[in-house]
């Protein structure tokens, strides 16, 4: 059934059905209205036998996941921002161990300056701390990929992150189709750990590992996310046919099998790339888009394949590595050969700043000219610098 | 998990309890058939106070809970020791998550045994000095405030061992650390406000907090069952002298827990719902000096000359702990 449902009741009533054990929360916003709306369902009796506790810290957050997860009980939680980073020590470690927590990140920038408005410095600050990160393009996806997302965390003993932009999502109502309960119970069976805490079967989980086998544990952990590509790939194929619509896997392309030019972002700014690429279309400018659902594990093949032959990549990234540049760009420039093709780095949208229409055309016309310079800022308010310049000079 | 005879090779010593005793008195260590939670073989460093405390923490903690107990640990010198890959001492379940958040993840454990009504089993929370009153003071607090059913011990070494004894916000006044070098007009350590963990535990109104030492098993054991007869948040704090960080030999680690309550620098007391409800008396009063000459962190304290001023100080504050908790009133 659907229903018009802001973003964030959408991810609460869908991990909800994905019937967690614990759920433990901190609020920033924009996360705050996910752990709001489960509390209420917590309190109410409706998801029981689950646990909300309110911790004090995100710290904490993430620490409770730790414990309740390596003692059986499907752990969620979700945060933004300063309350991720806030996080750091624990996502490394929960990842290290191996357990399947799923937690959402409200996409938002890192201050300072503070800034509660929506990119994705949050979550591409810790790509590679071993979590799986899925991007959620629109409510509906980002419903979708939290039922996916435990399944997927749990086949593989591997934390999740499903990132859905705030304020844009969060706070969006839009229509949605909720998971049906019986589908979820039919997708997602019970939680089985991989090691449990258990007094009949006594483990020790966290010994201190030393330079004879760091390595190798370093190098499960990368077989992990490359198990986890094809395993994406599957539970999508797997979601159509159990709830009756797609979800997008690793990649979703958009009119690039003709393409000259595709541009690859994540998350919502995929709705008005493509109005513009549609828009452009008309005036014969043959581009295409491809987004990435999934940001790590990294999916080059599923890229490669799809951007075919274009001679032209612009990625529109709405994080940015000072000093360095587009941080999709460089797995990107990694994973692919890029000879004979260009590439063009568009930071977009930081802290909230709206990706408009006009401005995308802009520069993707330059980029089909050929005249887009290889690191371009959307949208760079000239005037702004020239007076932040004369302030820091006075 | 089916117990195997423990060996013991100090036959008829006090550490292991009276066994002449009927058995229900008798000390949990002078059990044959007791689990051994965190056996031999580890790497902890002669005469360590930690690793004796732990033992019979864990030990009357397993017979306490009939066995369904799972321990979490947070990084410090018993972790270290217990686990170096491939190898584990524990003979419990047993997790180790970070430095500053075995409290939270503890309180994670419960949570999920609570929500799969697993409530037979019981939660033990562990760490040292460092992991419990600096890095996660934050965490034990909300796990405390939240009223999580967890005990939560502190293996309190005054000082950030693991790393090399560096100063924690336990390390004493004067003592000297690999941080508080005994140079300087004022060598050692200084004087701050000090941080009760304990107090401030008790200022939470938790059910049950109590102290103890190595230098009286017995009553740690006992400690340790009467806490695990409570359910709710529950702490306790036990001093552990640490021949490696307080420069003694192996040999005086419990005579130097002793001294440390006998003198009154170290208030051996139990609370109950924040109310202070028992405290051990001192039997054979000793002036701190006693206590402090058998450590070299506080040889600057005596040589080149004695420092009376400061050992003043430090008697100062055992006076103080001995007529706040009436550790000298009634004649035990
Ligand atoms: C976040 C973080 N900071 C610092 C450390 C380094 N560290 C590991 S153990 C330790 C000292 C532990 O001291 P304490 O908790 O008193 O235990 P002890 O070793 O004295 O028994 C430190 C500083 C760490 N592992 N993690
Ligand atoms: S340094 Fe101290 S606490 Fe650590 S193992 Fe040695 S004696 Fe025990
Ligand atoms: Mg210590």
């Amino acid at each position: 059934m659907r229903s018009q449902i802001e973003g964030s009741r959408a991810v609460a009533e869908t991990v909800a059905r994905c019937r967690p054990q614990v759920v433990c929360a901190y609020p920033i916003s924009p996360q705050t209205h996910i752990v709001e709306a489960l509390s209420a369902l917590v309190k109410s009796g409706r998801l029981a036998p689950c646990e909300f506790v309110n911790v004090e810290s995100e710290f904490a957050a993430m620490s409770v996941a730790i414990g309740a997860s390596a003692a059986g009980a499907r752990a969620y939680t979700a945060t933004a921002s300063q309350g991720l980073l806030y996080m750091a020590e624990a996502l490394y470690n929960a990842s290290g161990l191996g357990l399947p927590i799923v937690m959402t990140v409200a996409n938002r920038a890192i201050g300072a300056p503070i800034n509660i408005w929506n990119d994705h410095s949050d979550a591409m600050s810790q790509r590679d701390c071993g979590w799986i990160q899925l991007y959620a393009e629109d409510n509906q996806a980002a419903a979708d990929l939290h039922v996916l997302a435990f399944r997927l965390a749990e086949e593989l003993s591997t934390p999740v992150m499903v990132c859905m932009d705030g304020f844009v999502l969060t706070h969006a109502v839009e229509s949605v189709e909720l998971p049906g309960a019986t589908e979820v119970d039919r997708y997602l069976p019970r939680f089985q750990p991989r090691q449990l805490l258990d007094p009949d079967d006594p483990v020790t989980i966290g010994a201190m590992v030393g330079p004879e086998a760091f390595t190798e544990v370093r190098y499960l952990a990368h077989a992990t996310q490359l198990a986890a590509l094809a395993r994406i790939a599957t539970l999508a194929t797997e979601f159509r046919a159990t709830f009756g619509r797609p979800v997008a896997g690793l990649v979703s392309p958009y009119r690039c099998t003709d393409a000259d030019t595709v541009v690859i972002a994540l998350g919502s700014v995929l709705g008005t790339l493509k109005d513009t690429v549609d828009e452009m279309r008309v005036d014969g400018v043959p581009l295409g888009v491809l987004g990435l659902t999934a940001f790590r594990p990294f999916p080059a093949a599923a890229i490669a394949g799809a951007i075919g032959d274009a001679k032209r990549i612009v990625v529109l990234e709405r994080a940015f590595a000072p000093g360095v540049g587009g941080i999709v760009t460089a797995d990107l420039a990694a994973a692919l050969p890029v000879a004979g093709r260009t590439v063009h780095t568009v930071v977009a949208g930081l802290g909230g700043r709206p990706v408009t229409r006009a401005s995308l055309r802009d520069a993707l016309t330059a980029a089909a000219a050929g005249t887009l310079g290889p690191l371009t800022f959307l949208d760079l308010d000239e005037r702004l610098l020239r007076h932040t310049a004369k302030e820091a000079m006075a | 998990m089916t117990p195997t005879r423990v060996k013991f090779y100090q036959t008829g010593s006090f550490a292991v309890g009276n066994r002449l005793l009927p058995a229900d008195l008798r000390a949990v260590q002078s059990d044959p058939t007791r689990t051994n939670s965190l056996t031999s073989g580890h790497r902890a460093c002669q005469g360590c106070g930690e690793a004796l405390a732990a033992r019979y923490v864990l030990d009357a903690a397993m017979r306490a809970s009939k066995g369904r107990l799972v321990t979490v640990n947070a990084t410090g010198c018993l972790e270290v020791f217990s686990t170096p890959y491939p190898e584990t001492s524990w003979r419990v379940p047993w997790l180790h998550s970070l430095f500053g958040n075995a409290p939270a993840v503890a309180s994670g454990v419960a949570a999920a045994l609570k929500a799969q009504s697993r409530t037979d089993i019981r939660v033990l929370g562990q760490g040292g000095d460092g992991g419990t009153v600096d890095i996660g003071f934050g965490a034990l607090s909300g796990m405390f405030e939240r009223g999580d059913d967890v005990l939560y011990v502190c293996y309190d070494n005054q000082g950030y061992m693991n790393t090399g004894v560096q100063r924690s916000g336990a390390t004493p006044p004067a003592a000297r650390t690999s941080t508080t070098q005994a140079v300087g007009p004022e060598p050692g350590n200084v004087f701050g406000q000090g941080k009760s963990a304990p107090l401030i535990a008790m200022a939470h109104e938790i059910p049950y907090v109590a102290t103890a030492t190595i230098a009286d098993l017995r009553d740690l054991e006992y400690k340790v069952e009467r806490a695990m007869a409570l359910h709710g948040a529950r702490y306790l704090h036990v001093l552990v002298p640490c021949p490696l960080g307080w420069g003694s030999t192996a040999g005086q680690t419990v005579a130097i827990a002793r001294l440390a309550t006998q003198s009154g620098i170290f208030p051996v007391f139990e609370a109950e719902d924040g109310v202070l409800t028992a405290s051990t008396p001192i039997r054979r009063h000793v002036p701190v000096e006693e206590y402090l000459r058998l450590q070299a962190r506080f040889r600057h304290l005596f040589e080149p000359e004695r420092r009376a001023d400061v050992i003043d100080r430090i008697q100062a504050a055992a006076d103080h702990n001995i007529e706040r908790f009436h550790l000298l009133s009634g004649e035990g």
